[in-house]
Formats: C-alpha cells, structure tokens, sequence
C-alpha cells in the first residue's frame, strides 16, 4: 500500500499526517484502513496524508513508533503525536483520538 | 505437561530444563526453567525481577551458547546497561557480538483511543524480528503488564497474551515473563492464569526496618522443586540464592583433629583439640572471653596456614584487631599475610537470611578452612528462623570440611543458650562463665559436650594475660572449687600449712629417736645386768656340779675299795685298776 495524497489548498500546519501500521492484509487492516478513508474524506477532506505501513514488509520501522497493537494510527502532524488502536469502527472515537473533536462523550 | 504440579519427582517424560547459571536457584528447581516453557516471576517493585532475568539471559549467553532477546517495557536498553555494570556485565559487548538483544517498547503515558478489535501483532513482529537476530533461545518480557496500563480493552489483551506465550513456547524460547506482585494475587492482572508451567514469587520483606528477599517456587508442572522460602541476595556478584545442596545430613566425618590454639584446652578435649569440620559454640557471659577464645583458634590456624574467616557482629576490624593485639593475638599480621579475613556488619544492618547470604558468599570466595561467627547472639531474628538459618550455616560448613566457632552470649548460665535450641546442632560446646568470689570475677571454663570424644568434665581456670590465653587448674579440694587470688592465697595457705607439718613431723621425728634411743640403752643395760647374773650364777653352778662330780668319784672309789675287800669279780678290779 502506497501513500495516498490529498489536495494540498491549505498550509502545511493544518495538515495531517497520518500513519496506519498493518501486518498484512488482514480483515482487520483492511477495515481499518477503509474507515480511516472514509472519516478523512468526511472530516479531513484535502488537508490528509495517509502512509500505510505493513510491519511484515518492514518491521524495523515498529520500533519508530513504538507499535505493539495492530492496527495502530498514528497521527504524526500537526503535533503532538497521538494513537489510535483498533480497526477504526468507531467514528467518534477515531476524531476523538485525532483531536478533532474534544472528548465529547467522555468515553473510556 | 499433563502431570500436575507439586513436589513430585521428575515426571516419566522428563521436563527438560534450561540451566539459569544463577547460584543456587537450579538447585532449588532442580536443574533450571522449563525449557520452551513460560516461566512467570513475580514479586512486589524493587525486588529483584529484572536483575533474576536479565542474569537468566546473560548466563544462558556466556555459559551455554544461547543468546537472548530481552524486551524491556520500563527501562532503556541504556539503562539497563548502566544498572549492570557493577555487576561486571557488559551489555553492550554482549549485543555487538551478537549475544543479546534488547528491545525497549516505550508505553505512552495515558490511554490510547481504541476502536473495534486489534491484536498485538506490532509486538510479536519485534520481538520475532529480535529473536532472529541474534537466534536467540531464551526470551525475557519485563513487565508485560505494562500494557495493561496503556490498554483499555482488557479481554483482547488477554487473549493475545494468551497467544503471545503459546507462539513463544511454539518457538522453543525459554522465557521469563516477570509481574507484580497484586493483592490476594501473584501478579496483578493475573498472568498466572496464562502461564502455568512454573510460577517463581520473589519476596522482599521489611521487618524492624530490616529488609530480607526470598524467593519460593510456588508451582513447577512436572518437576520436583525445593519447597521452602529461599532467601536470595542481590550484591556486587548479582543475583544469589542461598545454596542447599547441602541440606542433608550426608556430610564426611573427619577423624582429624584441629587445636583450638589453647593447648591446655586442646586437652581438655581428649587431649587433642575438636574434629574437624565440626561447630563448636562458645557460650558465656559478658566479657567472659568468648572473642578472645574464638580469634585465638583463628589465628592458631592462620599460624598453620589455614585461611580464616572472622565474621563480626559487634565490632570493627580495627577494634578486634586493637583488642586482641593487648592480649597476645596478633590478627593483622595474619591479615596481611593474606590468611585471615575479617567481614564485620551491623547485625541490624541486614536481615538474618542476607547475613546468612553474605556469609556464605564469604566462604565461596575466601574458601576458609575456619571460620568464627562473633557472636551468634547478636543477630535478630524469630527463634525458629535463627534455627533454620544456624542450621543451614552449620550444614554448608559440613560440607566444606570448614571448623567454625561460634560464639554466643548467654546472660546468667548456660540455660539461655539451651533455650535458643540450638544445643542439638553443634558438636562441641565450650562454656565460659565469669565466677565471681571474694570480691572479684574470674573466669571458669569448661566443656560441656563434644560429639565423638572422651572430654574433661573439669571446671577450669580461663586466664587472658598479655601473653595470650592459658588454663589453669583450679584449686579443687575440701569441697570448694577457688580461683584467681582466692585460689593463690588458698594454694599459699595450703603450702604454709604442709611447712608446719613437715616441721611437726620432723620432731616427732626426732622424739621417736629419742626414744628409741633410751629405750635401747635400757635394753643394754638390761642386757649387761642378764650377763652379769648368768656369769654368776653358770660360776655357781659349775662349782655345784664340780662339787657332785666329786662326791660321785669318792662314792666309787669307796665302793671299789669295798670290793676289793670282798667277793668283787675279777673283770671289776681289772677295770678298776685298769
């Protein structure tokens, strides 16, 4: 899986750079990565950048981003660093975990 | 694997062990972790979880050729490294030759987001890249439960732990899974439930401000294993469990005799000094000379050039050596020769089982062949762990053929040391006990037992002079037993006594002479008188029987001269005249 580009109309600080670790194409990489796409397309549009990374091709790179769960998101801009484990099904979650919205429902 | 846990013996199928080279434990579990197995350690934080594994790898590296992964959750491969190098383990040498490899997964603070189901995948992908980079046999994962913190959904952790530990045995690690220690359980989240092969539970203990570890092998599946809470020390040599392979009562008896450096005591014990390899405990009363007696031993055998070892309880090296140089005892001279070795701690300082530790530890280094405990009183600790502890330095001195005197102070007689039941243990026992009388306290000795010999049953006089230590025969006579200046003075009277007597004697002596000798010239005169009167009464009777003579020749010749007138035969008168 290759990187996937979104428009670039606004500035690089509003930019997201986004990093899904994967070990194969497992039913669970798969469905993370087709949520992932769709609440960027929603909530992200044009402003997204999504690195795909499977562990299996390149597990030196685990160690970078201290990944220990799979799937794993990782939001590397704007800063700080955040993760989001899991297969990505819960939408409010997945923003929650991107700070793209505060923690509204005050989930666990 | 189907045979359950326990101490039975080891099953028909034979577990097969991956050796820990850490002193002691291989002993305790019979001969290492299960091989290809899961080994759960737990214990409380500080206790020695990561220094027991790390050890597990660095020995499996350097001493059977099996290199090691250890994945460390809560300290930097740095770190590590660091908190190691006084052990004399370089981990970093270890890692460039390809001996080991330490992979530090750093959990962020706080909770992350979680979404639907994932599984733990990132992990097993590190760790199985680390195993294949330096083929690695043997796995530690220091503390997994680290990850209970950073991830919520406990039930997918679980059932990728569960797995994570299946695909390592599956691999053919040897792997050590260390957690702490919860409350009501071993670990906190309840890893035993995962890993049921062998549960080791390491325990350290604060009591009276004084710390003690041990460790127990709460359960091995299909091995035998020790029992018993083990004390274990962490110092300068790394992790240590107390050895007891020694536990049984299988030691050689020498016949050979060792001087307890008093030849007089020497003979109080059959005449030749205690066996050795035996304990002999010095019991006494406060400054009776218990310290004195024990570094004499030490120093007579340093003189033989058996090394010694003082462990003291109560005073430094240098107040030892200062007190026994007073009293004839030259200990640094057997220190700088290199024979004699003083290690003196603070009962208070450690727990009984650390003493025990360090001592033992002491013996493995310094390889004594005598060794002196000063005092064994001092050391704190329950009455039936005092006992296990002697009973244990008693066992592994056996089995190294190592005499060890050990003191204790006793207050008032000898029944206090009774009562610290220990009696049964040693072999030899010397009493010394200050007797005190007219006015001043002197030392008595005395042996009260020795196994295997005929020994004195005398009370003796113990002096410590300048020159060293002596006995003396005690003044024993008139039912009363007296020493020190009691003894002199009556020794003294005694020998004023016996000068009067010998004085009386002699004249009585000499009156007996007299005696005799008037005696005997009554004798002569009486004897002289009995002559006299025998010369005057034989003169008187030869004149009586002179006189009958004649009157019998005047009969007969009267009566011849009648025959001659008458009718006498012939044959008469030829006889007659004749």
């Amino acid at each position: 899986m290759t990187a996937v580009p979104g428009s670039d109309q606004v500035g690089e600080a509003d930019r997201f750079m986004l990093r899904l670790y994967v070990a194969g194409q497992t039913p669970k990489s798969l469905a993370a990565f087709a949520n992932l796409r769709k609440i960027c397309e929603t909530h992200l549009a044009g402003r997204y950048e999504i690195e795909v990374i499977d562990l299996l091709e390149r597990p030196q790179l685990a160690r970078g981003d201290e990944i220990v769960a799979i799937p794993t998101l990782v939001r590397k801009l704007p800063q700080p660093i955040t993760k989001v484990i899991g297969d990505l099904s819960d939408t409010e979650r997945v923003l929650v975990g991107l700070q793209l919205i505060a923690k509204a429902g005050a989930q666990r | 694997m189907a045979v359950g846990g326990g101490a039975r013996p080891v099953g028909l199928a034979g577990v097969l062990k991956a050796q820990t080279g850490i002193e002691g434990l291989d002993e305790v579990t019979d001969g290492g972790l299960p091989r290809a197995r899961t080994t759960l350690l737990c214990g409380g934080p500080g206790c020695g979880k990561t220094l027991l594994s790390l050890q597990f790898l660095v020995r499996g590296a350097l001493d059977d050729g099996e290199p090691g992964v250890f994945v460390a959750f809560e300290e930097s491969a740095a770190e590590l490294t660091q908190n190691v190098v006084s052990l004399g383990w370089d981990l970093d040498d270890l890692q460039q030759r390809g001996l080991l490899a330490i992979d530090h997964i750093r959990i962020a603070e706080g909770r992350i987001q979680e979404t639907g189901d994932w599984d733990l995948d990132g992990l097993f992908i590190r760790l199985g890249s680390a195993i294949d980079s330096v083929g690695a046999k043997r796995v530690v994962l220091d503390t997994v439960e680290v990850l209970f913190g950073a991830l919520g959904n406990e039930a997918v952790l679980r059932r990728e732990l569960r797995r994570l530990f299946r695909w390592l045995n599956d691999r053919g690690m040897t792997a050590i899974v260390t957690g702490e220690r919860g409350e009501g359980t071993l670990s906190r989240h309840g890893l035993e439930e995962y890993v049921s092969d062998c549960v080791i539970l390491l325990d350290h203990r604060v009591r009276d401000q004084i710390s003690t570890r041990r460790l127990r092998v709460i359960k091995y599946r299909g091995s035998h294993h020790g029992p018993d809470e083990y004390p274990f020390l962490i110092d300068r040599s790394g992790f240590s469990v107390l050895p007891v392979s020694s536990m049984g009562l299988a030691h050689a008896a020498s016949r050979e005799r060792v001087s307890t450096g008093v030849s007089q005591l020497d003979a109080m014990f059959d005449g030749g000094g205690v066996y050795r390899g035996t304990s002999v405990l010095v019991s006494g009363t406060a400054g009776s000379g218990k310290t004195t007696l024990a570094a004499r031993f030490l120093e007579a055998g340093c003189e033989r050039g058996e090394r010694g070892l003082l462990l003291a309880f109560e005073e430094s090296p240098a107040q030892i050596i200062r007190n026994m140089a007073s009293v004839g005892i030259d200990l640094q001279r057997q220190l700088d020769a290199g024979v004699l070795r003083i290690c003196a701690a603070r009962p208070a300082a450690y727990g009984l089982e650390t003493h025990l530790a360090r001592v033992d530890q002491a013996i493995e280094q310094f390889a004594p062949m005598n060794i002196v405990i000063d005092p064994l009183s001092s050391l704190d600790g329950e009455d039936y762990e005092l006992k296990s502890v002697l009973s244990r330095l008693v066992d592994q001195c056996k089995s190294g053929g190592i005499t060890a005197v050990m003191t204790t102070l006793v207050s008032g007689r000898i029944e206090g040391a009774g009562g610290l039941g220990i009696s049964s243990l040693i072999d030899s026992w010397i009493d010394v006990s200050n007797v005190e009388l007219d006015g001043e306290r002197n030392r008595a000795i005395n042996v009260l037992k020795s196994r295997g010999m005929g020994h004195s049953n005398q009370v003796r006089e113990f002096l410590i002079t300048s020159d060293g230590v002596q006995i003396r025969d005690v003044y024993a006579g008139e039912r009363v037993v007296l020493m020190g200046s009691a003894r002199r003075s009556q020794e003294a009277r005694d020998r004023a006594a016996a000068t009067k007597q010998a004085v009386a004697l002699e004249s009585q002596r000499r009156r007996l002479a007299q005696r005799r000798a008037a005696l005997e010239a009554q004798i002569a005169a009486l004897r002289a008188q009995l002559e006299a009167e025998t010369i005057e009464l034989s003169s008187e009777i030869d004149a009586a029987e002179r006189r009958e003579l004649q009157v019998d020749q005047d009969r007969t010749s009267l009566a011849a001269a009648r025959r001659d007138l008458g009718d006498a035969p012939g044959g008469a008168i030829d006889k007659a005249t004749g």
